[in-house]
């Protein structure tokens, strides 16, 4: 601080010296709220990085999905249901053997074909077919499907969740890549047929 | 001055900790409080402090990644010196945690000691509650075998359910769109470095305000908390009734730390690790994921609610559950602390308390859950059941074996608890009422109608029909009982 060299009254002088205090002091606190503005203006330019980087796996669903071969038609008898296994098309070299995926291939006539998710509607768990009844079972809290993948008994609210299917040449394909929830669209597709023409869109509505 | 004394007093010049830690360990307690009923606290912290000193040794070997942590802990249990005994301490602490957690939350409630001034004390308590959950849930993630990954399936499922935003949430979770190797990633960062930092900074702030505001006195009928009178009141008891906490109170608590870690170390010798089980290959389907132990209770709540309840429940009880223990010192800050005074306090801890015990009891068995190899692995149908049978009733025994209908239905005491016992259904149901039932189905059981040839149906039913005691009739509708009686 730099002193001015006049002769006070020590109590003027000390008036003076109040009044310079109470200056610092209010440009210190200036300063600070500075320093706390410059803070908060750094942390937002720096904090919309972090929450994209945070964010980065939350995409549409298309962006998941691309369609898999389950191969060759041949593999999947007419009017027999069979489990397929196919890698998922989204995956890192450090999935192990968790970038598998099983799948339920209902061969219903020559050309028509339902696939389910392994998934039970309910919570997910793996449900299993059993031929001879002709039924899907869920282990963990009973649900239980019927062969089209409706909902027959239990607490799920809904069949089976369906995958969009088509045959493209001799080998099936279905469009897969993620894991099917009730958010998922997947539990918008309906129950589909088979596309006999490779050359042209989606999957119609078997009907 | 002694060389010991000498380098005290040269640290303490520096560290200026002695006189606030001399403070801490004078601080007056009521004399009834040294008791025996105030030991949890200390325990919860010092499993806490096991586990994050057993969670750092198993963190040396442990590989968080989805290829090969199942590799690293099957390592772990066979091949490195005593690596089964840390991950047996590790599993065991978490069990002992989340059970002295709980029986610390429910004295504190009991003894009403989140009343004035204590409230954040019991808020910040409800925090820990909630991450020493999430720890035992990230932990089952963390031993990466076949129930962890259905158990993650299990998680996005529910969080599916979430209205609009629950796709999202999924890929949040699994840090992409499968159950795969960014999901052990991030549920490895929540389990070792988020949840414990959390838990750590909340746990020093709850063992603060105990020891600033001075543990709970011993509720007493008619002592009854007012915000104007309770700090007065409190420093007087401790002056008049109060000994020092080191040693008067804090030498139980040595104790039952001791105690408690030697029990889970007796629990790790003795019943060793947990898992891990299957390989977490998702194309092995044959599989029967079950929660650990202190989830099974929610297992049973997600198979006995009727579907459309589900979602709302999923999405609305926890809030609520929360909502209800974060309020309660807010709600209830003043009154009575003794549960001589406090009925519905006394009910709702039985009722939550016996309400915990029969869920998880009904979760070790899983009565709803289809027995998936009953129908192929299990005793044949027993001989009693078909000694008078005819031909028909015996192809229908056979219908009844080969069609699972055991996979959901005992008998002769073996079979699947999804649906009732058929050992004694004649007395129950009707031909017409059997032959309904198998078709149509309905009341939980799928309807067998287009998977059964008539021929295997009349089997089926003239079978059942036969299932009644020696001495007990077959069920009739009145009809066919007046016709009966009439010839």
């Amino acid at each position: 601080m730099n002193e001015s060299g006049h002769e006070h009254s020590s109590e003027n002088h000390s008036a003076v010296v109040r009044e310079q205090d109470r200056l610092t002091i209010s440009r210190r606190w200036l300063l600070l709220k500075m320093g706390i503005a410059l803070n908060a203006v750094v942390g937002v330019a720096i904090t919309i990085p972090v929450v994209k980087y945070l964010f980065a796996a939350v995409k549409p669903d298309a962006e998941y999905k691309s369609w898999v071969s389950l191969g060759p038609v041949t593999n999947f008898p007419v009017g027999e249901t069979r489990l397929a296994k196919f890698t998922n098309p989204v995956r890192r070299s450090w999935d192990g053997e968790t970038d598998g995926v099983a799948c339920w291939v209902r061969r219903v006539a020559e050309r028509e074909f339902q696939v389910f998710a392994i998934n039970c509607a309910h919570l997910g768990c793996p449900v299993r077919w059993f031929p001879q009844s002709q039924l899907f079972m869920c282990p963990c809290h009973g649900g239980v499907y019927y062969a089209d993948g409706s909902r027959a008994s239990g607490p799920p609210e809904r069949g089976l969740f369906p995958y969009e299917v088509r045959v493209v040449g001799d080998s099936l394909q279905i469009k897969a890549g993620e894991m099917p929830t009730l958010s998922d669209s997947a539990s918008l597709v309906q129950l589909g047929g088979v596309k006999t023409d490779s050359s042209k869109g989606d999957a119609p509505c078997r009907g | 001055m002694s060389r010991m004394k000498r380098i005290y007093s040269w640290l303490d010049h520096r560290l200026q900790l002695g006189k606030p830690l001399l403070e801490m360990a004078e601080h007056p307690i009521p004399n009834r409080t040294a008791s025996w009923w105030y030991v949890f606290g200390s325990a919860a912290f010092t499993l806490l402090m096991l586990q994050i000193v057993t969670g750092i040794l198993l963190a040396l070997v442990y590989v968080p990644s989805a290829g090969e942590a199942w590799n690293s802990l099957n390592f772990l249990n066979h091949q490195l010196t005593l690596g089964w005994f840390l991950r047996a301490m590790h599993g065991w602490g978490s069990n002992f945690m989340v059970a002295v957690v709980l029986i610390h939350m429910a004295q504190v409630f009991l003894f009403g000691a989140y009343k004035y001034p204590r409230e954040l004390t019991w808020t910040l308590g409800v925090f820990l509650l909630l991450m020493t959950l999430g720890m035992a849930f990230t932990g089952q993630v963390m031993r990466f075998d076949q129930d962890a990954y259905w158990g993650l399936g299990i998680g996005a499922s529910i969080l599916s359910r979430v209205p609009v935003v629950g796709g999202s949430l999924v890929h949040m979770m699994l840090g992409g769109p499968i159950i795969a190797g960014a999901t052990l990633s991030r549920f490895f960062t929540l389990h070792v470095f988020v949840i414990p930092g959390l838990m750590l900074a909340f746990t020093f702030l709850h063992v603060w305000m105990v020891l600033k505001l001075g543990i709970n006195e011993w509720p007493m009928p008619g002592r009854v908390v007012r915000r104007s009178t309770y700090m007065a009141e409190y420093h007087e008891l401790t002056e008049k009734d109060g000994r020092p906490f080191v040693p008067g109170g804090v030498w139980k608590d040595a104790v039952f730390s001791a105690a408690i870690i030697a029990a889970v170390a007796v629990c790790a010798v003795v019943f060793g690790p947990f898992g891990p089980g299957g390989q977490p290959d998702p194309t092995i389907i044959q599989t029967v994921p079950k929660p650990d132990f202190f989830f099974l209770w929610l297992y049973a709540v997600l198979s006995y609610l009727p579907p459309s309840l589900e979602t709302p429940f999923l999405l609305i009880a926890p809030v609520l559950g929360i909502a209800a223990l974060l309020g309660l010192p807010f709600y209830a800050a003043e009154g009575e602390k003794s549960w001589h005074r406090r009925p519905v306090a006394i009910l709702v801890l039985t009722t939550v308390a016996v309400s915990w015990g029969v869920l998880t009891h009904l979760g070790t068995y899983t009565p709803w859950s289809p027995h998936m190899d009953a129908w192929s692995g299990g005793p044949a149908i027993p001989a009693r059941f078909l000694q008078t049978a005819g031909p028909v009733e015996r192809e229908g025994a056979v219908v009844f074996q080969a069609k699972q209908c055991r996979n959901c239905h005992s008998i002769g005491g073996y079979g699947g608890q999804r649906g009732p016992a058929l050992d004694d259904v004649a007395t129950r149901l009707t031909e017409d009422q059997l032959i309904r039932q198998v078709l149509q189905g309905g009341g939980n059981m799928p309807a067998y109608g287009k998977n059964l040839s008539p021929a295997e149906v009349t089997a089926l039913v003239s079978f059942l029909k036969t299932l009644h005691p020696a001495n007990e009739p077959s069920a009739a509708d009145a009809a066919q009982a007046a016709t009966a009686f009439q010839r």
